[in-house]
Protein backbone atom coordinates (compact mmCIF):
# COMPACT_ATOMS: atom_id res chain seq x y z
CA UNK A 1 0.00 0.00 0.00
CA UNK A 2 2.91 2.33 -0.73
CA UNK A 3 1.82 5.85 -1.78
CA UNK A 4 -1.77 5.27 -0.68
CA UNK A 5 -1.77 8.70 0.99
CA UNK A 6 -0.76 10.36 -2.31
CA UNK A 7 -3.47 8.48 -4.21
CA UNK A 8 -6.11 9.46 -1.66
CA UNK A 9 -4.88 13.09 -1.76
CA UNK A 10 -5.18 13.17 -5.56
CA UNK A 11 -8.72 11.78 -5.57
CA UNK A 12 -9.78 14.10 -2.75
CA UNK A 13 -8.35 17.05 -4.71
CA UNK A 14 -10.40 16.10 -7.77
CA UNK A 15 -13.67 15.95 -5.85
CA UNK A 16 -12.88 19.08 -3.80
CA UNK A 17 -12.21 21.12 -6.97
CA UNK A 18 -15.49 20.06 -8.56
CA UNK A 19 -17.52 20.39 -5.36
CA UNK A 20 -16.28 23.98 -4.94
CA UNK A 21 -16.91 24.77 -8.61
CA UNK A 22 -20.43 23.34 -8.57
CA UNK A 23 -21.13 25.25 -5.35
CA UNK A 24 -20.05 28.54 -6.97
CA UNK A 25 -22.34 27.91 -9.97
CA UNK A 26 -25.28 27.20 -7.66
CA UNK A 27 -24.60 30.32 -5.58
CA UNK A 28 -24.32 32.60 -8.63
CA UNK A 29 -27.47 31.12 -10.13
CA UNK A 30 -29.32 31.71 -6.87
CA UNK A 31 -28.26 35.37 -6.73
CA UNK A 32 -29.17 35.96 -10.36
CA UNK A 33 -32.55 34.32 -9.93
CA UNK A 34 -33.35 36.54 -6.94
CA UNK A 35 -32.28 39.67 -8.76
CA UNK A 36 -34.15 38.68 -11.92
CA UNK A 37 -37.37 38.14 -9.96
CA UNK A 38 -36.92 41.51 -8.24
CA UNK A 39 -36.31 43.35 -11.51
CA UNK A 40 -39.24 41.67 -13.27
CA UNK A 41 -41.43 42.78 -10.39
CA UNK A 42 -40.10 46.35 -10.77
CA UNK A 43 -40.86 46.30 -14.50
CA UNK A 44 -44.45 45.20 -13.88
CA UNK A 45 -44.94 48.11 -11.48
CA UNK B 1 -28.67 19.82 -7.31
CA UNK B 2 -29.24 23.36 -6.10
CA UNK B 3 -28.35 24.56 -9.58
CA UNK B 4 -31.03 22.40 -11.10
CA UNK B 5 -33.62 23.59 -8.59
CA UNK B 6 -32.88 27.22 -9.40
CA UNK B 7 -32.96 26.53 -13.12
CA UNK B 8 -36.35 24.90 -12.65
CA UNK B 9 -37.72 27.99 -10.94
CA UNK B 10 -36.27 30.21 -13.60
CA UNK B 11 -37.44 28.34 -16.67
CA UNK B 12 -40.27 25.93 -15.82
CA UNK B 13 -40.54 24.79 -19.43
CA UNK B 14 -37.09 23.24 -19.29
CA UNK B 15 -36.88 19.59 -18.36
CA UNK B 16 -35.35 19.86 -14.89
CA UNK B 17 -36.37 16.26 -14.16
CA UNK B 18 -34.24 15.19 -17.10
CA UNK B 19 -31.36 17.26 -15.81
CA UNK B 20 -31.71 15.75 -12.33
CA UNK B 21 -31.58 12.30 -13.93
CA UNK B 22 -28.51 13.38 -15.90
CA UNK B 23 -26.85 14.53 -12.66
CA UNK B 24 -27.54 11.16 -11.02
CA UNK B 25 -26.24 9.40 -14.14
CA UNK B 26 -23.02 11.42 -14.13
CA UNK B 27 -22.54 10.76 -10.40
CA UNK B 28 -22.99 7.01 -10.96
CA UNK B 29 -20.60 7.05 -13.90
CA UNK B 30 -17.98 8.89 -11.83
CA UNK B 31 -18.45 6.44 -8.95
CA UNK B 32 -18.08 3.48 -11.34
CA UNK B 33 -14.92 4.94 -12.83
CA UNK B 34 -13.35 5.52 -9.37
CA UNK B 35 -14.27 1.95 -8.42
CA UNK B 36 -12.75 0.60 -11.64
CA UNK B 37 -9.61 2.75 -11.32
CA UNK B 38 -8.91 1.59 -7.76
CA UNK B 39 -10.21 -1.99 -7.69
CA UNK B 40 -10.54 -3.29 -11.26
CA UNK B 41 -7.52 -1.95 -13.16
CA UNK B 42 -4.39 -4.11 -12.80
CA UNK B 43 -1.52 -2.71 -10.77
CA UNK B 44 1.32 -1.23 -12.81
CA UNK B 45 4.56 -3.14 -12.15
CA UNK B 46 7.05 -0.32 -11.56
CA UNK B 47 4.94 2.52 -10.15
CA UNK B 48 2.42 0.47 -8.18
CA UNK B 49 -0.57 2.12 -6.55
CA UNK B 50 0.31 5.71 -7.46
CA UNK B 51 -0.10 4.92 -11.18
CA UNK B 52 -3.89 4.85 -10.57
CA UNK B 53 -3.87 8.67 -10.60
CA UNK B 54 -3.43 8.23 -14.37
CA UNK B 55 -7.13 7.22 -14.69
CA UNK B 56 -8.18 10.73 -13.72
CA UNK B 57 -5.18 12.84 -14.63
CA UNK B 58 -5.35 11.89 -18.32
CA UNK B 59 -9.17 11.96 -18.89
CA UNK B 60 -9.49 15.33 -17.15
CA UNK B 61 -6.73 16.64 -19.42
CA UNK B 62 -8.43 15.35 -22.56
CA UNK B 63 -11.77 16.79 -21.43
CA UNK B 64 -10.13 20.16 -20.76
CA UNK B 65 -8.83 20.18 -24.35
CA UNK B 66 -12.38 19.54 -25.57
CA UNK B 67 -13.75 22.37 -23.39
CA UNK B 68 -11.18 24.81 -24.76
CA UNK B 69 -11.77 23.62 -28.31
CA UNK B 70 -15.48 24.38 -27.82
CA UNK B 71 -14.42 27.82 -26.57
CA UNK B 72 -12.33 28.29 -29.74
CA UNK B 73 -15.17 27.26 -32.08
CA UNK B 74 -17.75 29.35 -30.19
CA UNK B 75 -15.46 32.40 -30.31
CA UNK B 76 -15.08 32.11 -34.08
CA UNK B 77 -18.83 31.59 -34.42
CA UNK B 78 -19.47 34.69 -32.32
CA UNK B 79 -17.17 36.86 -34.43
CA UNK B 80 -18.93 35.62 -37.57
CA UNK B 81 -22.53 35.88 -36.39
CA UNK B 82 -22.45 38.25 -33.36
CA UNK B 83 -25.16 36.04 -31.83
CA UNK B 84 -24.95 36.24 -28.00
CA UNK B 85 -25.52 32.50 -27.60
CA UNK B 86 -22.02 31.85 -29.00
CA UNK B 87 -20.49 34.19 -26.44
CA UNK B 88 -22.41 32.39 -23.69
CA UNK B 89 -21.07 29.06 -24.95
CA UNK B 90 -17.53 30.47 -25.18
CA UNK B 91 -17.40 31.80 -21.63
CA UNK B 92 -19.15 28.69 -20.27
CA UNK B 93 -16.71 26.29 -21.90
CA UNK B 94 -13.68 28.33 -20.82
CA UNK B 95 -14.85 28.53 -17.23
CA UNK B 96 -15.73 24.83 -17.07
CA UNK B 97 -12.40 23.94 -18.70
CA UNK B 98 -10.35 25.72 -16.03
CA UNK B 99 -11.19 23.29 -13.18
CA UNK B 100 -10.45 20.39 -15.53
CA UNK B 101 -6.94 21.75 -16.19
CA UNK B 102 -6.61 22.50 -12.48
CA UNK B 103 -7.21 18.82 -11.77
CA UNK B 104 -4.48 17.97 -14.27
CA UNK B 105 -2.07 20.44 -12.67
CA UNK B 106 -2.83 19.24 -9.13
CA UNK B 107 -2.84 15.47 -9.71
CA UNK B 108 0.28 15.57 -11.91
CA UNK B 109 2.66 16.75 -9.14
CA UNK B 110 1.03 14.36 -6.63
CA UNK B 111 1.95 11.54 -9.04
CA UNK B 112 5.36 13.04 -9.91
CA UNK B 113 6.68 13.40 -6.35
CA UNK B 114 6.94 9.67 -5.53
CA UNK B 115 7.82 8.70 -9.13
CA UNK B 116 10.27 11.44 -10.20
CA UNK B 117 11.34 12.60 -6.74
CA UNK B 118 10.25 16.17 -7.56
CA UNK B 119 6.90 17.90 -7.55
CA UNK B 120 7.43 19.97 -10.67
CA UNK B 121 9.86 20.65 -13.48
CA UNK B 122 9.65 23.36 -16.13
CA UNK B 123 9.73 21.03 -19.12
CA UNK B 124 7.73 21.63 -22.31
CA UNK B 125 4.61 19.64 -21.38
CA UNK B 126 4.27 20.95 -17.85
CA UNK B 127 5.09 24.53 -18.78
CA UNK B 128 2.71 24.64 -21.75
CA UNK B 129 -0.05 23.14 -19.57
CA UNK B 130 0.55 25.77 -16.90
CA UNK B 131 0.48 28.47 -19.60
CA UNK B 132 -2.83 27.01 -20.84
CA UNK B 133 -4.30 27.37 -17.35
CA UNK B 134 -2.97 30.94 -17.04
CA UNK B 135 -4.37 31.88 -20.48
CA UNK B 136 -7.91 30.78 -19.67
CA UNK B 137 -7.83 32.32 -16.19
CA UNK B 138 -6.74 35.56 -17.93
CA UNK B 139 -9.61 35.11 -20.43
CA UNK B 140 -12.08 34.97 -17.53
CA UNK B 141 -10.43 37.94 -15.79
CA UNK B 142 -10.45 39.92 -19.03
CA UNK B 143 -14.20 39.53 -19.25
CA UNK B 144 -14.64 41.12 -15.83
CA UNK B 145 -12.71 44.23 -16.95
CA UNK B 146 -15.04 45.21 -19.83
CA UNK B 147 -18.54 46.41 -18.97
CA UNK B 148 -20.04 46.82 -22.43
CA UNK B 149 -21.38 43.33 -23.38
CA UNK B 150 -20.67 43.43 -27.14
CA UNK B 151 -17.18 44.82 -26.73
CA UNK B 152 -16.48 42.28 -24.00
CA UNK B 153 -17.63 39.45 -26.27
CA UNK B 154 -15.53 40.63 -29.24
CA UNK B 155 -12.33 41.24 -27.24
CA UNK B 156 -12.60 37.96 -25.38
CA UNK B 157 -13.36 36.03 -28.60
CA UNK B 158 -10.18 37.39 -30.20
CA UNK B 159 -8.21 36.55 -27.05
CA UNK B 160 -9.71 33.03 -27.01
CA UNK B 161 -8.68 32.36 -30.60
CA UNK B 162 -5.05 33.21 -29.77
CA UNK B 163 -5.20 31.26 -26.48
CA UNK B 164 -6.33 28.16 -28.38
CA UNK B 165 -2.95 27.96 -30.12
CA UNK B 166 -1.57 26.60 -26.85
CA UNK B 167 -3.84 23.51 -27.02
CA UNK B 168 -1.90 21.71 -29.81
CA UNK B 169 1.33 22.91 -28.21
CA UNK B 170 0.42 21.11 -24.98
CA UNK B 171 -0.73 17.99 -26.81
CA UNK B 172 2.25 17.65 -29.14
CA UNK B 173 4.93 18.92 -26.73
CA UNK B 174 5.91 15.36 -25.80
CA UNK B 175 6.54 14.63 -29.50
CA UNK B 176 8.37 17.86 -30.31
CA UNK B 177 10.56 18.18 -27.20
CA UNK B 178 12.50 15.96 -24.86
CA UNK B 179 10.41 16.09 -21.73
CA UNK B 180 10.34 14.56 -18.28
CA UNK B 181 6.65 13.80 -18.86
CA UNK B 182 5.85 10.18 -19.88
CA UNK B 183 5.36 9.47 -23.56
CA UNK B 184 1.85 8.69 -24.86
CA UNK B 185 0.51 5.27 -23.90
CA UNK B 186 -2.10 5.19 -26.67
CA UNK B 187 -1.00 5.51 -30.29
CA UNK B 188 2.45 6.72 -31.44
CA UNK B 189 4.03 3.40 -30.41
CA UNK B 190 2.59 3.40 -26.89
CA UNK B 191 1.16 0.21 -25.48
CA UNK B 192 -1.40 -0.10 -22.72
CA UNK B 193 -2.83 -3.21 -21.11
CA UNK B 194 -6.37 -3.70 -22.55
CA UNK B 195 -7.87 -3.75 -19.03
CA UNK B 196 -6.14 -0.45 -18.26
CA UNK B 197 -7.44 0.96 -21.54
CA UNK B 198 -11.01 -0.06 -20.66
CA UNK B 199 -10.78 1.69 -17.28
CA UNK B 200 -9.21 4.75 -18.91
CA UNK B 201 -12.04 4.97 -21.46
CA UNK B 202 -14.65 4.53 -18.72
CA UNK B 203 -13.04 7.36 -16.72
CA UNK B 204 -12.91 9.53 -19.83
CA UNK B 205 -16.60 8.95 -20.56
CA UNK B 206 -17.36 9.93 -16.94
CA UNK B 207 -15.32 13.14 -17.20
CA UNK B 208 -16.95 13.96 -20.54
CA UNK B 209 -20.38 13.49 -18.99
CA UNK B 210 -19.34 15.78 -16.11
CA UNK B 211 -18.08 18.34 -18.61
CA UNK B 212 -21.39 18.26 -20.52
CA UNK B 213 -23.44 18.60 -17.35
CA UNK B 214 -21.43 21.55 -16.02
CA UNK B 215 -21.46 23.18 -19.44
CA UNK B 216 -25.27 23.05 -19.62
CA UNK B 217 -25.58 24.53 -16.12
CA UNK B 218 -23.00 27.25 -16.74
CA UNK B 219 -24.58 28.14 -20.10
CA UNK B 220 -27.94 28.58 -18.40
CA UNK B 221 -26.31 30.88 -15.85
CA UNK B 222 -24.86 33.02 -18.63
CA UNK B 223 -28.21 33.21 -20.45
CA UNK B 224 -29.85 34.34 -17.23
CA UNK B 225 -27.16 36.97 -16.65
CA UNK B 226 -27.72 38.32 -20.15
CA UNK B 227 -31.46 38.53 -19.54
CA UNK B 228 -30.77 40.37 -16.28
CA UNK B 229 -28.53 42.92 -18.04
CA UNK B 230 -31.31 43.67 -20.52
CA UNK B 231 -33.87 43.96 -17.74
CA UNK B 232 -31.65 46.55 -16.08
CA UNK B 233 -31.46 48.44 -19.37
CA UNK B 234 -35.25 48.40 -19.62
CA UNK B 235 -35.60 49.75 -16.12
CA UNK B 236 -33.24 52.62 -16.95
CA UNK B 237 -35.05 53.54 -20.18
CA UNK B 238 -38.74 54.49 -20.04
CA UNK B 239 -41.01 53.86 -23.03
CA UNK B 240 -41.79 50.75 -25.07
CA UNK B 241 -38.83 48.86 -23.64
CA UNK B 242 -40.80 46.05 -21.93
CA UNK B 243 -41.79 44.85 -25.43
CA UNK B 244 -38.16 44.91 -26.43
CA UNK B 245 -37.32 42.87 -23.35
CA UNK B 246 -39.94 40.31 -24.26
CA UNK B 247 -38.20 39.73 -27.58
CA UNK B 248 -34.81 39.56 -25.90
CA UNK B 249 -36.14 37.19 -23.23
CA UNK B 250 -37.48 34.78 -25.82
CA UNK B 251 -34.22 34.82 -27.67
CA UNK B 252 -32.31 34.11 -24.48
CA UNK B 253 -34.58 31.27 -23.53
CA UNK B 254 -34.41 29.52 -26.85
CA UNK B 255 -30.67 29.70 -27.36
Amino acid sequence: MKNLDSLVAAYMAVWAIFFVYHFTIARRLSRLQDELARLKQSLKQ
Amino acid sequence: MATIAHAKNMQPSRSSAGEALATVGVALLLFASVYAAILVAPEERTMGLIQRIFYFHVPFGWSAFIAFFINFVASIAYLRSRAPKWDWLAVSSAEVGVPFVTVMLVTGPIWAHPVWGIWWTWDARLTSTFVLWVLYVCYLLLRTLIDEPERRAVVSAVFAIFAAFDIPLVYFSIWFFRTQHPQPVIGAGGSLDPRMLDVLLLAWSATLALLALLLVQRYRLEAMRWELDHLRLNLDRPGPEPQRFAAVGNKGGSA
